[in-house]
């Protein structure tokens, strides 16, 4: 293997990882030679106080920050298996986006149908077989449990659906796609407790099928949905490992006032 | 109550009177300043509607302008003017959305194209003459459209141009950066989030706009003189297909023509009193066709928005 990481003993298969990425908006420099793996079907949690560059650094992975002039990014994000660089010049966002999806802090549904929202990743595709789009769109929806919940109404308007099931719809429209990797940026911040507990809920069935990051501000949503942690501070990455690790027995001082609520 | 209260509460009600005083003189004179504009405007109205209602008729719509004022009508002046419209509304359309498109999505932020910005605003605020010196220059005389329909639907698409590319990049920014995003997550291209969401989505403002343009539009004047509207035209533009085929479809772009402010200019310029009616029958046509043109862009913009919210 070519990795620049040290790997735990019996470590799952890699999805993917970052090597000594930096980032930059403009001159500010916002991620500071972070290297991570991301583990096949496991949900890694991006935890740290705000500002700590850990959405910028979700956002490295659907290459998100092309959208808007200044930004820069250094080092690699290879993927696994094939070991393409989805940082690189050469590797089209579109292309990176078609294969790692993302489901955003707002719920964002277009203002559309509920079929048309969750059909929009296979439409871009070209997709037009109507009994495959509806084929696909009824196996996304049960896989975001919100099927029965819409199944005589997928011709209504997405926006009138409630919070938490807006957040299952971007969460269907983002299955649709069979995406390798799942980028979850603080998904429950905008929801009510019980809407907060279908997703993590959700989240832990849909690992099976696809890698997971998420960025959350809940260190207790971290312990409940994730495998792995990794604690960043500042543009750094300061701690990763194993969730029971990094809450039961972390290895920096950093990582556990942080944890502890001493600090953040 | 003790008597040191009391004397307390008088001269606390002394100063709250006086206040009260000021309010009363802002509010009439807030009244009066506001009944100078409206009832400007009813009293022109009640004239217009006491005027031209009496004239109004099925022969005043289907009739050429005539010598005799009890027998002259609008047929010409509508039939221009609605052309004239069709012109105008098909180049400013396109023209003015993909620009506003472009500058708002695609253009570089740069000095360059905050210098184009700039003087969009300041083209909106242009004396409308001015657009009517530049067509008679430009297309009157240097691409040789003559003094036609076609010359005066793109100088008035000139004139509302600014007006729509301002709405339209009101409409694209009034949508969410997230929603944007969202699209662009799924792995569109930049042309497919412009024709999949910010076009549908910014399609209640695009409309707003291009109609506010085009009323404002069918009541200019000047631009309209200046490159060679005729004041008296009894024929209607060529049918498509009258003439020899193919130049036949498009034969009425070239036709002279005239428009309803310009008929409503001249008979109010005739010393006959009879003709003064004509040109407030006439006014209240165009009025309506106003009115009506602001009221379909509110019920549109108030239709599509009913499913597009954030």
């Amino acid at each position: 293997m070519t990795s620049t990481l040290t790997l735990p003993e019996n470590a799952p298969p890699l999805k993917a990882e970052s090597k000594k990425l930096d980032f930059y908006y403009g001159d500010f420099k916002a991620l500071k030679g972070v290297s991570m793996p991301v583990f096949e079907n496991k949900v890694t949690a991006l935890i740290g106080p705000s500002g700590c560059g850990k959405s910028t650094y979700l956002r490295c992975f659907n290459r998100m920050h092309d959208l808007y002039p200044g930004n820069r990014y250094d080092g690699k994000i290879q993927l696994h298996p094939d070991e393409v660089d989805i940082l690189d010049h050469a590797v089209d966002p579109i292309e990176v986006r078609m294969r790692v999806s993302m489901v955003f802090q707002k719920p964002n549904p277009f203002p559309k149908s509920i079929f048309e929202n969750v059909a929009y990743g296979l439409k871009v595709r070209g997709e037009k077989s109507r009994s495959f789009l509806e084929d696909k769109v009824e196996t996304a929806l049960r896989g975001a449990a919100l099927w029965e919940e819409v199944r005589d109404r997928l011709d209504e308007v997405a926006v009138n659906l409630s919070g938490g099931q807006q957040q299952r719809l971007c969460i269907a429209r983002s299955l649709a796609t069979d995406p390798e990797i799942l980028l979850f940026d603080e998904p429950t911040s905008a929801l009510d407790p019980i809407a907060t507990g279908a997703i993590e809920e959700l989240i832990g069935q849909i690992k099976d099928k696809v890698t997971i990051l998420i960025v959350t501000h809940n260190m207790q949503q971290a312990a409940r949905v994730s495998d792995f942690v990794a604690y960043m501070y500042i543009g750094e990455l300061v701690e990763f490992g194993a969730t029971s690790d990094i809450f039961m027995k972390p290895k920096r001082k950093e990582t556990e006032d942080y944890i502890t609520g001493r600090f953040g | 109550m003790s008597a040191t209260l009391s004397k307390r509460a008088e001269e606390l009600r002394g100063i709250i009177r006086v206040h009260k005083r000021w309010d009363a003189v802002f509010a009439t004179l807030g009244l009066l300043a506001m009944m100078v504009g409206v009832l400007t405007l009813a009293a022109l109205f009640a004239a217009m509607i006491t005027d031209g209602v009496p004239r109004l008729s099925a022969e005043f719509f289907t009739e050429f302008p005539s010598r005799r004022a009890s027998q002259a009508g609008i047929l010409s002046a509508w039939v221009g003017s609605m052309l004239v419209m069709l012109v105008t509304a098909l180049f400013a359309v396109p023209v003015g959305v993909a620009g506003a498109i472009y500058l708002e999505e695609y253009a570089k932020k740069n000095w360059f194209t905050d210098i184009i910005e700039i003087n969009i605003s300041n083209l909106a605020g242009v004396p409308s003459i001015v657009y009517g010196l530049l067509a008679l220059g430009l297309f009157v005389y240097t691409f040789g459209f003559g003094q036609s329909i076609l010359s005066a639907g793109l100088t008035l698409a000139l004139l509302i141009l600014p007006i729509v590319i301002v709405a339209t990049r009101e409409a694209l920014r009034a949508i969410p950066q997230h929603v944007r995003e969202g699209a662009y997550a799924c792995g569109a291209s930049q042309w497919q989030v412009v024709s999949h969401h910010l076009v549908p989505y910014g399609m209640p403002g695009i409309l707003t706009g291009v109609i506010i343009g085009l009323s404002r539009a069918i009541g200019e004047t000047a631009p309209i003189i200046t490159i060679g509207a005729l004041t008296f035209i009894a024929f209607l533009p060529p049918m498509p297909f009258s003439g020899d085929p193919p130049a036949g479809i498009f034969d009425w772009l070239f036709s002279p023509f005239t428009v309803m402010p310009i008929q409503i200019f001249n008979w109010t310029s005739r010393p006959d009193q009879a003709f003064h009616q004509n040109a407030a029958a006439a006014s209240l046509v165009l009025v309506v066709l106003t009115l009506g043109m602001n009221a379909t862009a509110i019920w549109l913009r108030y239709r599509l928005r009913k499913n597009i919210k954030w």
